[in-house]
């Protein structure tokens, strides 16, 4: 199994910050957004985020909530693995909000499309924004493409991306891994 | 990744502790689904389940409905009253007619002891049983203790008092296997004649007088006298009943610690517990029936998502 690193700790933060900008030109003082961790992965993304903003931008109020998809996925019963479900963590009225979805890497797009029939369970959001750390191109399945991207990513079916966060795995980094 | 360890839902006796616990931390999540604005969720839009309740039912069969149409499985319901089985049915041809309409999984409820294995034995279906004559009442037993769990933190070293009519009751034996798998202590306090023989080879501890049990547990679980199944007279009257094992007010009161009081319903109120026990902050009643859904939601969705396409 080969593997070859995309993004150091360095370019990871660089990204970051970059992410926390564009986000801060669409969406000012956050009053009416919404951040929202895929999970399992897109939390420790989304928690990153939202330090950077608190800490380096200022950003008062800042509203961050995890969605789970796992009751919403369409391959239930289609795979060998049995799906376990996590925690949702959304304490906010989502009416009328503007919402950005935060998710590590975007593949082939099933999870996004479970996320946006998930979070209808909370109510009629004003608009849905995506912001993935890594986008796997030529590889979606639906016709669904990020907002906010860290950097795009040519892998091929039999790689996998793995995005790894200080606080879960010990470092910041991002490999391309060959099955 | 986690599933159950057995494709039907017999009998607590028959699953295990990760079970259990696979099943309440699944309940955890649906219980945040069931208090959404928008309390559905599509995971089983491919499942068709039938509902076979060959003896009444209110809060077991609105509770597993419930939780069916909130995992947004499509549900056919099914009451012996007003079937053929009054024709002369047998149940193998009863079930075997509702399968070849393409269902996926069976809850049932029966007079019998047994039925629900004799189905898992002999269709082509996952079957959850909802109660089996005086034998099992397993998710009954799961959504007490989730509710243990729930308002205690941990079942694992609680005690826990089962009163009233043990004999006929399938809500305690299942009660006494989940309990003990967590490792929880069970006591049953009741009339000797409502008490199984056998009792303590489960090693369960019969206290005869109630005061002594409610001094000594964290729960109280306060069963229905079965007054169906009383073949012959089990106790003089109801009024002696309710002086020697039923809990009032005063009673609740006088024991100088807070306990937990449960009651599967249906209440016969003022016979096992009074109206003012049962409506008061001790009282975890309606928890129970709310935590029933989750519960119920989860254990369809585990062994659903055991069915292979």
């Amino acid at each position: 199994m080969g593997q070859k690193i995309l993004l150091t700790a360095k370019e990871v933060n660089i990204i970051l910050h970059r992410l926390a900008c564009q986000l801060i030109e669409n969406h000012l003082d956050f009053s009416n957004t919404i951040l929202i961790g895929i999970q399992p992965r897109g939390t420790f993304l989304a928690n990153r985020l939202a330090s950077i903003l608190k800490e380096d931008y200022q950003i008062k109020d800042l509203k961050v909530g995890f969605l789970d998809i796992t009751f919403f996925r369409d391959d239930f019963r289609r795979g060998e693995k049995p799906l376990e479900a996590n925690r949702t963590e959304i304490n906010f009225i989502v009416e009328d909000k503007k919402i950005v979805f935060i998710d590590d890497v975007l593949y082939t797009g099933r999870s996004i499309r479970s996320a946006l029939t998930a979070i209808q369970s909370f109510g009629r959001p004003a608009e849905i924004e995506l912001l993935t750390l890594i986008d796997r191109r030529f590889s979606r399945h639906l016709p669904i493409q990020p907002d906010y991207r860290g950097r795009q990513v040519d892998a091929i079916n039999n790689e996998k991306v793995v995005v790894n966060w200080k606080e879960n795995d010990g470092e910041d980094a991002v490999y391309l891994e060959r099955k | 990744m986690k599933e159950l360890s057995v494709n039907h839902l017999l009998g607590i006796k028959y699953i295990n502790k990760n079970d259990i616990d696979l099943i309440f931390e699944t309940a955890d999540h649906f219980k945040e689904v069931i208090n959404r604005p928008i309390k559905k969720v599509p995971s089983l839009r491919d499942i068709t389940i039938a509902n076979i309740f060959f003896e009444n039912s209110t809060r077991t069969k609105l509770s597993f409905e419930l939780a069916q149409k909130r995992l947004s499985a499509d549900v056919i319901s099914f009451s012996a009253a007003q079937s053929s089985v009054k024709k002369g049915e047998t149940l193998i041809d009863t079930v075997n007619n509702i399968l070849s309409m393409k269902v996926d999984l069976v809850v049932m409820r029966h007079s019998n002891a047994g039925a629900a294995h004799f189905l898992a034995n002999n269709v082509k279906a996952s079957i959850v049983n909802a109660g089996d004559g005086s034998h099992e009442h397993p998710t009954q037993a799961l959504l007490d203790s989730y509710t243990i769990r729930e308002k205690l933190g941990d079942v694992g070293g609680k005690k826990v008092v089962i009163v009233g009519d043990i004999l006929h009751s399938r809500v305690a034996l299942s009660n006494i296997y989940a309990l003990q798998m967590q490792g929880a202590e069970v006591k049953v306090c009741g009339p000797k004649t409502l008490i199984p023989k056998y009792i303590e080879s489960l090693g369960v501890l019969v206290e005869p007088n109630l005061r002594k049990a409610l001094e000594w547990c964290d729960v109280a679980n306060m069963l229905r006298v079965q007054n169906e199944r009383l073949d012959v007279n089990y106790f003089p009257s109801t009024r002696e009943y309710t002086q020697q094992y039923g809990l009032d007010k005063t009673l609740l009161d006088s024991l100088n610690k807070e306990i937990l009081i449960m009651h599967p319903g249906p209440i016969n109120r003022g016979v096992e517990i009074t109206s003012d026990v049962a409506d008061s902050n001790h009282s975890v009643i309606l928890n129970q029936v709310e935590n029933g859904v989750a519960v119920r939601m989860a254990v369809i969705y585990l062994l659903a998502s055991k069915i292979k396409q």
